[in-house]
């Protein structure tokens, strides 16, 4: 079957004046439909830098990336967009919620930007609020949420495109550990529902929750694994 | 892209415009005021010129533009000219008839003279009137139009008639309450039987026209005779498109008349409306270009300050920038959102301004008839957004141009 994602080889060099920062030194990952996929890794040793050239918001120095089959890296601009705004749902840390916006025009914002109808879109936005259990909250402000409720309008949004995948970069990082739990238990109900999910977290705890485990150390991957004590999805919402 | 995913961007880019700009209001405020400033200027500027060239259109079809002016002067000499000038013959009532006689292109002919004298009927009385002597004729040449009564007639002229046609003030002063027709009014010496009063014409250069009484020619040199300055012949010509020809006309009969050799150059000045056009045209222009671009560095400064300030606020919403860019915005969308942006402040400011200048525009309308004309208001409103579009581009620009992951990564 052919992977979701198929990234061969990557490497990724920042340059930083004279001095060369490798954040991706050689990086090889199949993932295929529907797998739930943790990675794990020390500060620094280039998570986000993965998570970002998979997330198409940054290009890889060299090496093969192909999203769905086909090649990232012939994509311009525009279709780099295209892919970000339809097939990619990101989730981030510090929730990057649009401040002067309501819940659901956050949410419906991906959708504005795919051309969708209005009348269409609020109804799906409405419906991805109504699955991170926020139908009550659609017109509070983020600064009117708490960080877990804030963090769910950012899985709603990430959501709302029927994307092919969701990348989630350390998104229970700003949060205490029971909304935590709260949020990898919708992680884990997208997942239940055919998702694929990639996440990226400091705590075992929470890398449990997933099948497959991937350990990043300076820029290299040190050990690729199924988890076999996993937390079961469905806890504790 | 479609159109409708054009459309929905454009309303989200509005959305997000007056968001950013209610969010920041002072400076908003602030910013727009350039834009104010330099619209008020503009939309003044353009009214008070279209107000002189109103002005001056209005002033000028009192001169009928298929009138020649035949005088000893030209309207618009050069000072050499006119010490050349100065001892140039008169023209006299020979010279008229010669014209009147000779001409074949004229529909009508009046010559033409004035003086000022007092006006008196019974116990009410007028000082600073100008008597007009003419001939029948001048009802076409100068293009009167008669109140009540009539012009005097071709055998009243000829006759030497002591009749009178008075201006229209001169009436309503003279006559308040009973009509001045086949009444006998007193100029300066002389009684004169009042035949006619002539329609409100307003006022020429500074020049009163409804102050003038008109009495036949013969008349005139008999009794305030007044042959130092002598007299003009006016001509209205057959036909308009043949001026030139009728002008060729009138030059040859008058060198004939005045006995001016060959070669020698004409000692007298055909003058038409045509000379007050050139003439002003040439300053009007000048005033008009210089009193723009005055009006237009000022606009410039407003544009500096939306540039400015656009400038700030995309680096301060680069993270949002990021934001929309990694849920598929595209760089189009990003550029449109901020020029829309700059568009809008800049039209709000152009709205504001023409709401401003709009009552001062009636100010200037008590010295010069005008109102602000809605091509004014038009040429203002689209003047902003473009001032808005081209200082918002090198902001937008920008800002479309970064980096997700970089603007992410921005506080
Ligand atoms: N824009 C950049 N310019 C220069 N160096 C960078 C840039 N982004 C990342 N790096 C460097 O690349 C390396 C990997 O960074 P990355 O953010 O991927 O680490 P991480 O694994 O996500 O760490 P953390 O767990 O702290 O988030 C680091 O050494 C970092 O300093
Ligand atoms: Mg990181």
């Amino acid at each position: 079957m052919q992977p979701v994602i198929n990234i061969k080889n990557v490497k990724k060099t920042y340059i930083m004046g004279t001095v060369e920062v490798n954040a991706l030194v050689d990086v090889s990952i199949r993932i295929q439909k529907n797998e739930y996929v943790a990675i794990m890794g020390p500060s620094g040793s280039g998570k986000s830098t993965l998570m970002n050239v998979i997330g198409c918001l940054d290009t890889p120095t060299s090496g093969l990336y192909e999203f769905n089959g086909v090649n990232v890296g012939d994509m311009n601009d525009n279709e780099l967009a295209k892919i970000r705004n339809k097939d990619i749902g990101f989730v981030f840390q510090t929730f990057n919620l649009l401040a002067r916006s309501d819940a659901l025009h956050n949410v419906e914002l991906p959708l504005i930007y795919s051309g969708m109808k209005k009348t269409d879109r609020k109804v799906r936005a409405e419906e991805a609020l109504g699955h991170v259990r926020l139908e009550d909250r659609m017109h509070h402000k983020p600064n009117e949420l708490s960080g877990g409720q804030r963090q769910r309008v950012a899985i709603a949004r990430a959501l709302v495109t029927n994307p092919s995948i969701i990348l989630a970069d350390e998104p229970t990082g700003n949060l205490d550990s029971k909304t935590g739990v709260e949020i990898m238990g919708l992680f884990n109900d997208l997942h239940a529902q055919g998702n694929t999910i990639i996440l990226v977290t400091h705590e075992e705890d929470i890398a449990r929750h997933a099948h497959r485990i991937i350990r990043v150390r300076d820029g290299l991957i040190e050990k690729d694994f199924m988890v076999e004590d996993r937390v079961l999805p469905g806890v504790n919402v | 892209m479609k159109f409708t995913d054009f459309a929905y961007e454009v309303k989200e880019g509005l959305g997000i415009s007056f968001q950013a700009i209610r969010a920041n209001k002072m400076r908003s405020v602030l910013t727009t005021l350039g834009i104010v400033i330099g619209i008020v200027s503009v939309t003044l500027m353009g009214t008070a010129i279209e107000g002189m060239s109103r002005s001056f259109n209005e002033m000028i079809s009192k001169i009928g533009a298929d009138v020649l002016f035949v005088q000893k002067f030209s309207w618009f000499s050069s000072q050499e000219d006119f010490f050349a000038s100065r001892n140039r013959k008169n023209i006299d009532l020979k010279q008229f008839k010669a014209v009147r006689d000779q001409g074949s292109t004229i529909a009508a002919v009046s010559p033409m003279t004035g003086t000022r004298v007092p006006i008196k009927y019974r116990s009410l009385s007028s000082d600073g009137i100008i008597l007009i002597g003419v001939n029948e004729q001048y009802i076409q040449v100068g293009g009167l139009n008669i109140e009540m009564g009539r012009f005097f007639s071709q055998a009243e002229s000829n006759g030497d008639r002591p009749v009178a046609v008075l201006g229209y003030t001169i009436a309503e002063k003279l006559f308040p309450s009973e009509t001045p027709l086949g009444k006998n009014v007193k100029v300066g010496a002389h009684s004169f039987r009042v035949v006619g009063v002539v329609s409100k014409q307003g006022s020429f250069l500074g020049m009163d026209m409804d102050n003038r009484v008109y009495v036949p020619i013969t008349n005139f040199l008999q009794k305030f005779s007044n042959n130092r300055r002598g007299m003009d012949i006016h001509v209205k010509a057959a036909n308009i498109n043949d001026l030139e020809n009728t002008k060729e006309e009138l030059r040859g009969i008058l060198r004939k008349v005045r006995g001016v050799k060959p070669g020698v150059k004409d000692d007298f000045a055909i003058n038409q409306q045509e000379m007050f056009i050139q003439t002003f045209n040439q300053i009007g222009g000048v005033i008009a270009a210089i009193g723009l671009f005055i009006t237009a560095l000022s606009l410039f400064v407003g544009a500096i300050g939306i540039m400015n300030i656009m400038f700030v606020s995309v680096t301060e919403r680069t993270k949002e920038i990021g934001i929309r860019k990694a849920i598929g915005a595209r760089r189009s969308t990003i550029l449109l959102q901020f020029l829309i942006e700059s568009a809008a402040l800049s039209l709000i400011g152009g709205i504001i301004g023409i709401i401003i200048s709009y009552p001062l525009s009636l100010l200037i309308n008590q010295i010069l008839p005008t109102s602000m004309p809605i091509s004014v208001v038009a040429i203002a409103i689209l003047i902003s957004l473009v001032v808005g579009v081209v200082s918002g581009f090198l902001p937008a620009n920008r800002a479309s141009k970064m980096d997700p992951v970089e603007a992410l990564r921005h506080e």
